[in-house]
This record gives C-alpha cells, structure tokens and sequence, in this order.
C-alpha cells in the first residue's frame, strides 16, 4: 500500500530514460554558495533580537547539583538569564530515536555534561558568565569510568552456529587474535547550533541535524509539545557523521531560553563541548578467531567484541555488523558485550559497527593468509559463500571480487614483495596491504515532493538533509533523468520540516531512500503525461522537455496546459530488505612507508575500488569515497580519544589534540566506481556509498605496514610510540 | 568598561569601524556584525582554519585576532574573493573538482590557498621545501602549507587537485 519495497525492480528504468544526466559527474547545484560562504549553516541566521546562550559544563563525574550561584552572575553586564531546566538534555538523542533522550540536568552522569546555560545580550558576555557560573554539586554514584573495571552485558544477540572450539581445533590454519581500537569522534567541522524563536506556541529551529522529521519529534517530545508546533530548518549542514542524527543540547536548551525570554536566542557549542558531550564511538577489544582447512577455506569464524556506554544506553557499537555475512565458515561465533561506565554518550560516528568491525576482521585475514600461503587477495575470494551464513538468503549483488580484481590491476598489486622488509628507501620501510570494504545496505521510509511546473522546469522538494553527501546534486539528477527535463531547470529545496519527510542522511541510506521517493513521485507524473499524450507510460520517452513515443512527440508544456503536475512519492522498506544479505561492497590497496627509526607511518598511495549499485553522481559518490578513505587514514594513524581513568573525562577534546588527517597525511587518492545495479536494494538499483569506503581501510593500513617493516599492529591507532617498540633493528635489516 | 577608541579598517574594500567590547573576536565580529558569515567559526581556537582570511595580503585564523586590534588593516573575506555571479579562478576550481563535501571548511580553504600561491611565487620555503632559495610547488609543498586547514569531509585529493588547477606554473 505505502509504497513498500516488496519485488526487486528489475526494470533498470534509469537506464532507459534519456535525459543523460543520470550518473554524471555534475557539479553541485549548491556549489556556488558554498565556494562564496553564502551557504547558510546553522548559527548564521539573524532574527531580530538575538540573545546569546553558552551552555556550562560539569566539573564532576557523578552526582547531583546543588546550587547555582545565580546571584554573583545574573548582576554582571548583560546577563539575562540562567537556566537548568529539568527538560534540558543530560544526553544527545540516538540515531532514529524520534523521542526526548535522557533529560534533566540537575543530576551528573558523566563528566562535562551540560548543567546549564547562560543567556546574555552578546557571545563574548555570555562566555564570560558561563565561566564565573559557581556551582555546588553532591558528588554521589558509583559508576567505573573504565571499561576495565566494569560488568559487561550483551549488547545484541549473539549468532552462534556450530562449534567454533572444535572447528579451531581441528583447523589446518588458525589464527585467535586480540584487537583493541581506541574510541574516535565525528569532529563535523561545523559545531552544533541551534537559534530558537517562538511566534506563540509554535517554535522555528534552525540547527544543524541529519534527520529532521526525527529531530522534530524528538525536540517536541523533550520541549512536551505537540511535533505540528515545530518547525526545524537545516538546508546546509557543515558535516554530521553521526553526531548530529539526534537533537543535541543546545536545541532544547535553546527552545527553553528562548520561551522564557520572549526572544530568540543562540546557542553553540563550543568546540571542546562538541567533544565532550555528543557522541562518541566506543573503544573496543575484539577477539578475532578464524579456522580454515588445508586449502583456506573458512570452517570457523569467531568475531567477539567487547565496548561501552553508558547505564541504559540502547546502542552498542554493532561491531559484528558485516562480519555476519562477508565470509563463510560454518561454526560461529558473533557476540558484542557492552560494559556500562561513565563517559560521554557512546552512538553512531560514521560507519557504526563496520568502521572498527571491518578494520580488525581484514587485519585478521592477512595473518590467516600468511599462515595459509595463499596471497591474501585469493584467500578472500575463497571464501565469499553463495548465500549468507546461518541465515541461507541470497546477496542481492556483490561486486567484491571485481573490487579485488580491478583495484590490484590498478594499483599495482603484483609488485608487493611476498614477506616484509623486503623494500627500503632511506630510513623507509616500504610495504603493501590490501583488505575488503563492507557495509550493510538499508533502506528506510522516504517521501518526497515533485512538482512539474507549468513552465516545464522542476521542484523537488524533501526535509532530507544534504551534510555533503550530495543530495542537493543526486535528487535533481533523478528527477531531471525521469522527467525529461535539463539540470539547469531543476531545482531542489531541501532541510525544512515543512516538507515532505525524507529518509534524512544516516547509515548511508539517505540517497538511495529519499532518491527511490523522487523516483516513485517522477513515476507517477510520467503516468499521467503518457496518458495525455495517449501512448502506453512503456513507450515514453522524455527529453529536453519534449514528450514522445510511438510516432507521436509533443513538449511536455503543451500536455501540462498550463497547469503543473505534482506528486508526493513514497516508499517503505519490505520484503526485499528481509529477502537478501544487503551490502555495498569493495576493495581497499594501500602503500605505506614505515620509518625504521621513528615508527611513524605515510600513507605514500591508497586506491578503493567500490561497488554500491547504480552511481548517482560519479562526482560526488566519488568524493564520498574519497572522505571515507580519509577517515580510514585517521582511523588507522592519527586518531583516538584518550579519557582520564579517574574521572572519565576526556583529555584530547580539541582539534589540536584529537588528530584528524589534514593535508599533509593524505596523498592523491585513487578511487574506482564499478558498475552494478542492486534491484533488490532500491528501485534505483542504487545502495549506500557515504560510509563504505571507511569500512576495512584501516585493515588495509595495518597489513601493509606487516608487509613493509615485519610488525602485526593489533591496537589501533598504530602510532609510533606503539610501533617503535616492535621494530627490527634499522641497521642490521637494512635490506633484505 | 572603559571606552575604546575605535579601530577603523577595510572589509573587502568597504571602511568599517569597530569600537565595541574589546573582547570580540575577528571572527565574530565579520560575522555577527558585518553579516559575513562567510568566514566560518570551527574551533575558536586556532585549530581548524575554517575561520581563515587574509589581512594584509597575509592569511591568519581570525579566530586568534580581536576587532579592535586591525586599525587601519586590510582584511579580505571570502566574499571578497568573488561572487555567485563573478566567481573567482580558484572558486571555480573548487566547484569542478569537487573540492569541499559539507563545504563549511571551504571558505576558510580559498582564502588559505589564495594567500598561499602568494606566498609559493614569493619564494617563501617551508617546512618540507628541499631547497630553501628555490621553492619547487609540489604536491607535497601544497600539502603541508594547506595543513593548517583541516576538511573533516576528507575533500583533500579534491582540494589539492583544484589549487593545481590554477596554479601559475605545476609543479
Ligand atoms: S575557528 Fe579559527 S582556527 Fe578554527
Ligand atoms: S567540506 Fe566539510 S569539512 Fe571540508
């Protein structure tokens, strides 16, 4: 009925349409704003009257605040009010919550969590009363700030097939290994804003998020009011990655200041409260058992992990995510354990699961390949299973072994030395590492508004989000495709709670969902234009804004008589999401050089190959590998949060502290784009690309500094003060 | 508060001048009060580069800098690099190589570079310029004099591929 996605479509109608712009390497259609700064982001509306709000942060870990020394801090200048309202947010709302997450801040749960705001006449007041804001707190609670010393629980039900401790023993080849990867930030460039201001009973919020008509319920439900009395704005959002999927802080608190007040007020984080009080990915140890016979064949698979979050917190990192359908073996074991501790919110930074799954899991496999004597890029191909494991549905269309294929031609794969330490320039170790890429494909509930003008030109119209994924450019391009109409008359309105409700952008899904809506709403429309033009929808054909097929032709304005056409498409994830193991897959090839003295590491060359259906946009998917191979290099040698075991706070909560890759750490990357359709994934043939290309790169990184100086890195990041330890003499190694 | 003498300068060629709170930053200041959003506030901290535009003909973070201390500067934005309708060599670049995703670090990247080929055909060496007399543009001199920009989105390749693009000579 609703639009649910039950029969793959095999029509491949994008392929038959003849616009052309499907596919192609289109510029933005925001790009010009963007390169201008006229692109506008959250904190950069200005209504009138705006007062500014600084949230203050807990010195304690644990227990309850006291007191507030309103008084000292309500008579310095400009101060209009302080607030520590018992709906403001302990904690950021999950990925897809669609209601309040854990409220009031009188009590503490973890240290730097929000405990109030200051709202003054300017930023540089407000600041500034923040700061002299005294406050007594009760330090009570008994929450262990490390993982160490804490219970675990499971945190998702575990897959458990066969008997993994016989398969082990008995294997030809086996490797039991242990991997620790440090916890990782979004660090969106953009810190979280949010501007409140109220007409009446009905709030605007314009703020920085991923999925708005999530975000509107989940304001609403913390503000107690009804969703119709919120209108939440975001057309462009300066990076989420996760950290901004659910409402956040600043918005209730916002929304609060800003009732009270009677005027609008802003607020930001600040960068270290972005830090401090979002999200953050879990640490994990992963215990990683593979057993294969003679020949490399997988008979045993164990993926074991162990992270944290906080008391009640449903998410645990999914670390199993793709492990449970990218190799075989018929005895498994798959269990995540989630420990409780007190630490900022553990939630969904890009890749959830997959991004420190995957990288442990191809690390793994290139020490079973070792052990084997096969070349690692055989091993995996040896075991890709016709059908998933434990559960016997098919792939709907995996392009693994063409990534493996593709990306080793490219990159030169046949040049790798067979053991380590076999190439050396200067003080360089030279090595080579390959791993598979794999992220679980989903489709979610989609609309979306296409309106054929009277003039011939489009609106497309959706509250889905554009964090530079490229939903402005993708949307359009399906429409125009559809619809027969050039790119340049297409517009597209994006990020407004008034529209109709998209996917929103999170795991991946938010093209091809909200794009599938377009495509339904386009279909609809081609419907009745073959009808007025009195041919079978089968025969049409539109381009340029001219309507033909069966020896008629008529423009498209002429069979609109002066009247647009306009549709809302819908579409619902169903039976085909059940049917088939879903995934985007590739193929991660990398070159390091490892100094034999230092232990630090370059990146010198990294090539994806990846497939994920049909390309949208091969300019803009392209840049989405390329961002996820860049959080691969992050990943794998810069980044990772360091918390004080005392107290659970974090130490490294900057940007000069937490390393993401700049310039610098970043080569010219390579990335290849396969051609697949996935009928069963999407309407479009289209799966998920913004979180692939992170997925296993890491792996790739740590095999190929095996492969250069001869050290298996088992925690991540593989820093030098980690490696140096582990190194072959610089001297007598040489050269081999 | 005692009263500060104005400091007059010029944005993007216009006279401004600004005698308020001495503890405004550059930053706010191009924003909040010139409604240059342009200029984009990452960090507050010096640590992103999101924030960055050239006084002087020199690139700093106008996050470090307050308002009152550009007296008689010069001080160009984003906005004066080139318009919607009049877009720069560089922003153009920017749009065909794809060099930005989110695009908030993007502007904070064009006023970087802009200053940076400057600096490149002066002559001036860095870090990892194998001779310091004469300065080769490589990739890698891009590279590490584009460092002090992070893009979360991972647009480097992109980035670096766009400078080049207008660059005088390649390297
Ligand atoms: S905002 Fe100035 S460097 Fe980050
Ligand atoms: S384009 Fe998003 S941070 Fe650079």
């Amino acid at each position: 009925m609703f639009g649910t996605y039950d029969v793959p479509d095999q029509r491949n109608l994008l392929d038959q349409t003849r616009q052309g712009i499907i596919g192609k390497p289109l510029d933005r259609p925001e790009a010009a704003l963007k390169v201008t700064g006229t692109a506008t982001y959250a904190a950069e509306y200005r209504p009138e009257n705006c007062a500014e709000g600084v949230l203050v942060t807990a010195t304690i870990a644990q227990g309850r605040v006291l007191h507030l020394h309103r008084d000292e801090v309500l008579s310095m200048p400009g101060v209009l009010g302080i607030f520590a309202d018992k709906r403001m947010l302990r904690r950021p709302a999950q990925g897809t919550a669609g209601q309040a997450p854990v409220q009031d801040v009188r009590e503490v749960e973890y240290y730097g969590q929000p405990v109030a705001l200051v709202v003054a006449e300017s930023f540089e007041q407000a600041s500034h009363a923040a700061k002299a804001l005294r406050i007594d707190y009760a330090p009570e609670g008994d929450v262990p700030f490390d993982a160490g010393k804490a219970e675990y629980e499971s945190g998702q039900k575990p897959v458990i097939l066969g008997d993994l401790d016989e398969a082990m023993a008995s294997a030809a080849h086996s490797v039991d290994l242990t991997y620790t990867t440090e916890g990782h930030a979004s660090a969106a460039m953009e810190p979280h804003a949010s501007i409140a201001a109220w007409q009446g009973d009905v709030l605007t919020l314009w703020g920085s998020f991923q999925m708005i008509s999530h975000n509107v319920k989940e304001l609403a439900d913390s503000l107690r009011i009804s969703p119709r009395n919120v209108r939440i704005i975001s057309p462009y959002v300066g990076g989420g990655f996760g950290s901004k999927l659910g409402i956040s802080h600043d918005a209730i608190a916002a929304a609060i200041a800003a009732r009270e007040l009677g005027r609008p007020v802003r607020v930001v984080l600040t960068r270290q409260q972005v830090f401090d009080t979002i999200m953050r990915r879990s640490e994990t140890r992963q215990r990683l058992r593979l057993a294969a016979d003679a020949s490399g064949r997988l008979t045993g698979l164990g993926h074991e992990a162990w992270v944290s979050n906080l008391p009640g917190e449903k998410f645990a990192e999914p670390v199993t995510q793709a492990t449970e359908f990218l190799y075989g073996g018929e005895n498994r074991k798959l269990a995540v354990n989630v420990a409780r501790i007190s630490r900022l919110t553990s939630g969904s930074v890009r890749a959830p699961g997959e991004a420190v799954g995957m990288q442990v899991l191809e690390a793994a496999m290139d020490e079973l390949a070792e052990k084997a004597g096969l070349d690692p890029i055989e091993l995996r191909k040896r075991n890709l299973p016709a059908s998933q494991p434990g559960k016997d549905r098919p792939y709907s269309s995996r392009m693994l072994v063409e990534a493996l294929d593709q990306g080793a031609r490219a990159f030169g794969w046949d040049a790798r030395k067979p053991r380590p330490c076999m190439r050396r320039e200067g003080e360089w170790w030279l090595g080579m590492g390959v791993a598979s890429a794999a992220r679980v494909n989903m489709l979610r509930p989609a609309s979306a508004r296409v309106r054929l003008e009277a003039d011939g030109s489009l609106l497309v119209q959706s509250d889905q989000t554009d964090i530079g994924t490229g939903s402005y450019a993708i949307l359009g391009q399906i429409a125009g495709e559809m619809l027969g109409v050039p790119i340049t008359r297409v517009r597209v309105e994006l990020g407004d709670s008034s529209l109709p409700s998209g996917a929103g952008s999170g795991g991946s899904f938010g093209a091809s969902s909200t794009g599938s809506a377009v495509f339904r709403a386009c279909e609809a429309i081609r419907d009745r234009l073959a009808h007025r033009l009195g041919i079978p929808v089968e025969a049409l054909e539109l381009r340029d804004g001219i309507a033909s097929g069966q020896g008629r032709s008529r423009p498209v304005t002429e069979l609109l008589q002066g009247e647009a056409l306009e549709q809302v498409g819908r579409i619902k994830p169903g039976k085909t999401q059940m049917d088939y193991a879903q995934a985007s897959y590739g193929a991660f090839f990398c070159e390091v050089a490892v100094n034999a003295f230092t232990g630090e590491t370059r990146m010198r060359r990294m090539l994806g190959a990846f497939g994920f259906g049909r390309v949208l946009n091969a300019k803009t998917a392209r840049s989405q590998c390329l961002g996820g191979m860049v959080w691969g290099i992050g990943a794998a040698l810069t980044e990772e949060q360091s918390f004080d075991l005392r107290d659970g706070r974090l130490l490294n909560h900057d940007l000069a502290q937490y390393h993401v890759p700049c310039h610098a750490d970043v080569p010219a990357l390579e990335v290849i784009l396969l051609e697949e359709r996935d009928a069963p994934a999407s309407p479009l043939q289209a799966k998920g690309v913004g979180e692939l290309a992170i997925c296993g790169a890491a792996g790739a990184v740590a095999n190929a500094i095996y492969n250069a100086c001869g050290v298996r890195m088992r925690s991540f990041p593989m820093t030098p003060d980690r490696l140096i330890a582990q190194l072959p003499d610089p001297i007598a190694r040489a050269a081999d | 508060m005692p009263p500060t003498p104005p400091a007059r300068f010029k944005v993007n060629g216009t006279p401004v001048q600004y005698g308020g709170d001495p503890r405004r930053s550059l930053l706010d200041f191009l924003r909040d009060e010139l409604s240059l959003y342009g200029t984009k506030k990452g960090c507050d901290h010096g640590q992103c580069g999101a924030c960055t535009v050239i006084v002087d003909g020199r690139r700093i973070n106008s996050c470090l800098t307050l308002a009152v201390m550009q007296d008689g500067c010069q001080i160009t934005t984003v906005e004066g690099l080139g318009s919607d309708d009049d877009l720069s060599p560089l922003q153009r670049a920017f749009i065909a190589h794809d060099g930005f995703q989110c695009g908030y670090c993007t502007p904070g990247q064009i006023c970087s570079a802009s200053a940076m080929i400057a600096e490149l055909a002066e002559g001036w060496p860095s870090h990892v310029s194998d001779d310091l007399l004469s300065v080769l543009p490589t990739d890698e001199e891009l590279r590490e004099r584009m460092s002090g920009n992070l893009c979360r989105c991972g647009a480097y390749s992109n980035i670096i591929a766009a400078i080049r693009d207008v660059m005088p000579v390649a390297g």
